[in-house]
């Protein structure tokens, strides 16, 4: 089984750290991994990108121009993926930063008003593991204590006081996570 | 630079890490026992520097890491731990690789081993800081001035990465020879699994005295002076060097070359690639079998000495090669030679900092199998 995605937003929304914490899950579980970023000045608030790739096999080609899965939470990113997401392939994106909706009828396409309930309920540094929750309630290809595993190994342990906090952000997406029908 | 102490050392076991392959790198020059690293930050490798400092390993194991005032002056440092016999590394990007040229000719020059690491971004000038493997010509033809060769690794992986510099330092013992690790930017910021060597101890100067008899040390009584240099007026004693140089560079061709093959056994076709490069063709490789047509991957490990006796093999067994390159079209030469121009050889390759991608390479093998 092989899990191809592509993670975009704005720098600085947590787009590079929600694919490490993805990717340290996987590890957790035994699998191949891989997670390579835009690394280019477009990190400095412009738009940031990185493919997370989980496996049980040896992983060829960390540059994809197809993915499985596309999670994108600005409109720049939606312009430019959307036409990337395979066939029969998911699209996640967060609503309060899309303002053209996406058109394509052949692949799944689900929404979360992730940024306003992150924000508006205390957990907006938190963000970016609101939408992760929303992407595991869809294809659940890592175990939620794997993902907390994970995330005790990716962050500092001067930070381990807000994993509760994240644990609490994954549960919400997982409820705000719907899917779109064209 | 302090001797090497056993104190303070949790890392003597294996152990599984999540890491670019740029942190991979550091760990590993930490873990193998290295004596020194000077550099100067340069995208896309400053986390080797970045993460040596994090690890703080003159606190354990006494590794020296120091931030130089250049690239010039980083591998004068490195010049000079070598001539002590101390295992001592560098690592830059292609324009900083551009300015140790000088000095890597001056190591080969005076037979001294060191470690130079070149993650490569698009040139030429001071380009992209995206990645590229622009490089080859200046990593396997010479670089610097003067006849002589650099053992030159080429990584697929993280653990590549890793792997690498234990390799690197072997075989720049080994034959007292220069050995540069030739990365691009793709597996320099690639996060990957690894698995990392056991902490092993710095040498102590006892030990490099043994084992190195030419170092400089000190000179202990009734032993004649270790000079290392590359200057010498009376040419007809030159060219003897010389001579001695070439020797040791056939030794390295007969016995050092590395490479990897996938699917080759019944390929009809062959794409040659490393680095990055190799990672996107065996993916291009992958969906081609699902296609029907038989591909396989060579991957040269070893760029210098290259494959070229083993590549020759194919040149009955397939119709024609494709060289995917994340440059004009460099490697791609090598491959004519070693195949002796009598298959078809095409390069598909993207400049500049810009990566092909498997569709791209995809449709550049369709266009060999169905010309």
């Amino acid at each position: 089984m092989q899990h191809e995605l592509i993670i975009a937003g704005f720098g600085g929304q947590g787009v590079l750290s929600m694919g490490k914490i993805l990717a340290y899950s996987g590890l957790t579980e035994g699998k191949e991994v891989a997670w390579y970023p835009s690394y280019g000045p477009e990190q400095r608030g412009g738009t940031a990108n990185v493919t997370v790739i989980l496996s049980d096999e040896r992983i060829s080609s960390p540059v994809l121009n197809e993915y499985d899965i596309a999670v994108v939470l600005n409109q720049p990113s939606l312009d430019k993926f959307e036409k990337t997401v395979k066939k029969d392939g998911i699209l996640l994106y967060d609503s309060s930063a899309i303002t053209r909706k996406p058109s394509r009828k052949d692949i799944r396409i689900f929404e979360m008003n992730a940024f306003n309930t992150a924000n508006g309920e205390g957990l907006g540094k938190v963000f970016n593991m609101m939408v992760l929750g929303g992407v595991l309630k869809v294809v659940p290809m890592v175990k939620l204590e794997n993902v907390l595993a994970g995330l005790k190994k990716s962050i500092p342990e001067r930070h381990h006081k807000y994993l509760p906090m994240n644990e609490k952000a994954i549960l919400r997406g997982m409820e705000l996570i719907q899917e779109i029908t064209n | 630079m302090r001797q090497g102490f056993t104190c303070l050392l949790n890392n003597s076991m294996a152990e599984i890490k999540l890491l670019k392959g740029n942190e991979a790198i550091a760990h590993a020059a930490i873990r193998y026992g290295a004596d020194g690293y000077f550099g100067y930050p340069i995208t896309p490798q400053s986390e080797i520097m970045e993460t040596l400092m994090d690890e703080q390993p003159w606190e354990t194991t006494g590794m020296v890491v120091l931030q130089a005032e250049s690239e010039v002056a980083a591998i004068n440092m490195v010049y000079g731990g070598a001539a002590c016999g101390k295992r001592v590394l560098t690592s830059s990007s292609s324009p900083g690789i551009s300015l140790k040229q000088e000095g890597i000719s001056y190591l080969a020059g005076t037979e001294l081993p060191a470690l130079i690491v070149n993650v490569m971004r698009g040139g030429p000038g001071l380009g992209t800081i995206q990645p590229s493997q622009a490089d080859y010509f200046q990593a396997v033809k010479g670089g610097g001035h003067g006849d002589y060769r650099v053992i030159t690794l080429a990584p697929a992986s993280v653990q590549e990465m890793a792997d690498y510099v234990a390799l690197g330092f072997d075989l720049a013992f080994k034959y007292r020879n220069p050995a540069m690790i030739l990365a691009d930017g793709v597996i320099g910021q690639l996060m990957e699994k690894v698995e990392l060597a056991p902490q092993k101890l710095r040498r102590t100067e006892a030990e490099i005295r043994k084992e190195c008899p030419w170092a400089a040390l000190g000179r202990p009584a009734g032993r004649q002076p270790n000079i290392h240099t590359s200057l010498e007026l009376d040419s007809t004693v030159w060219e003897q060097y010389n001579i001695r140089f070439q020797a040791k560079y056939k030794a390295i061709e007969a016995n050092e070359v590395r490479y990897e093959e996938l699917y080759c056994d019944d390929a009809g076709y062959l794409i040659v690639a490393f680095g990055a490069a190799a990672r996107i063709s065996q993916k291009v490789v992958e969906i081609a079998r699902k296609e029907g047509i038989k591909v396989g991957l060579f991957r040269p490990i070893t760029l210098w000495p290259y494959p070229s006796k083993r590549l020759n093999s194919y040149k009955n067994k397939v119709k024609s090669i494709l060289t995917v390159e994340l440059n004009a079209g460099q490697m791609v030469e090598d491959v004519k030679l070693a195949v002796d121009c009598q298959i078809p050889v095409t390069y598909f390759g993207r400049m500049g900092g810009i990566i092909p991608t498997p569709q791209e390479v995809y449709n550049a093998l369709k266009k060999i199998v169905n010309p």
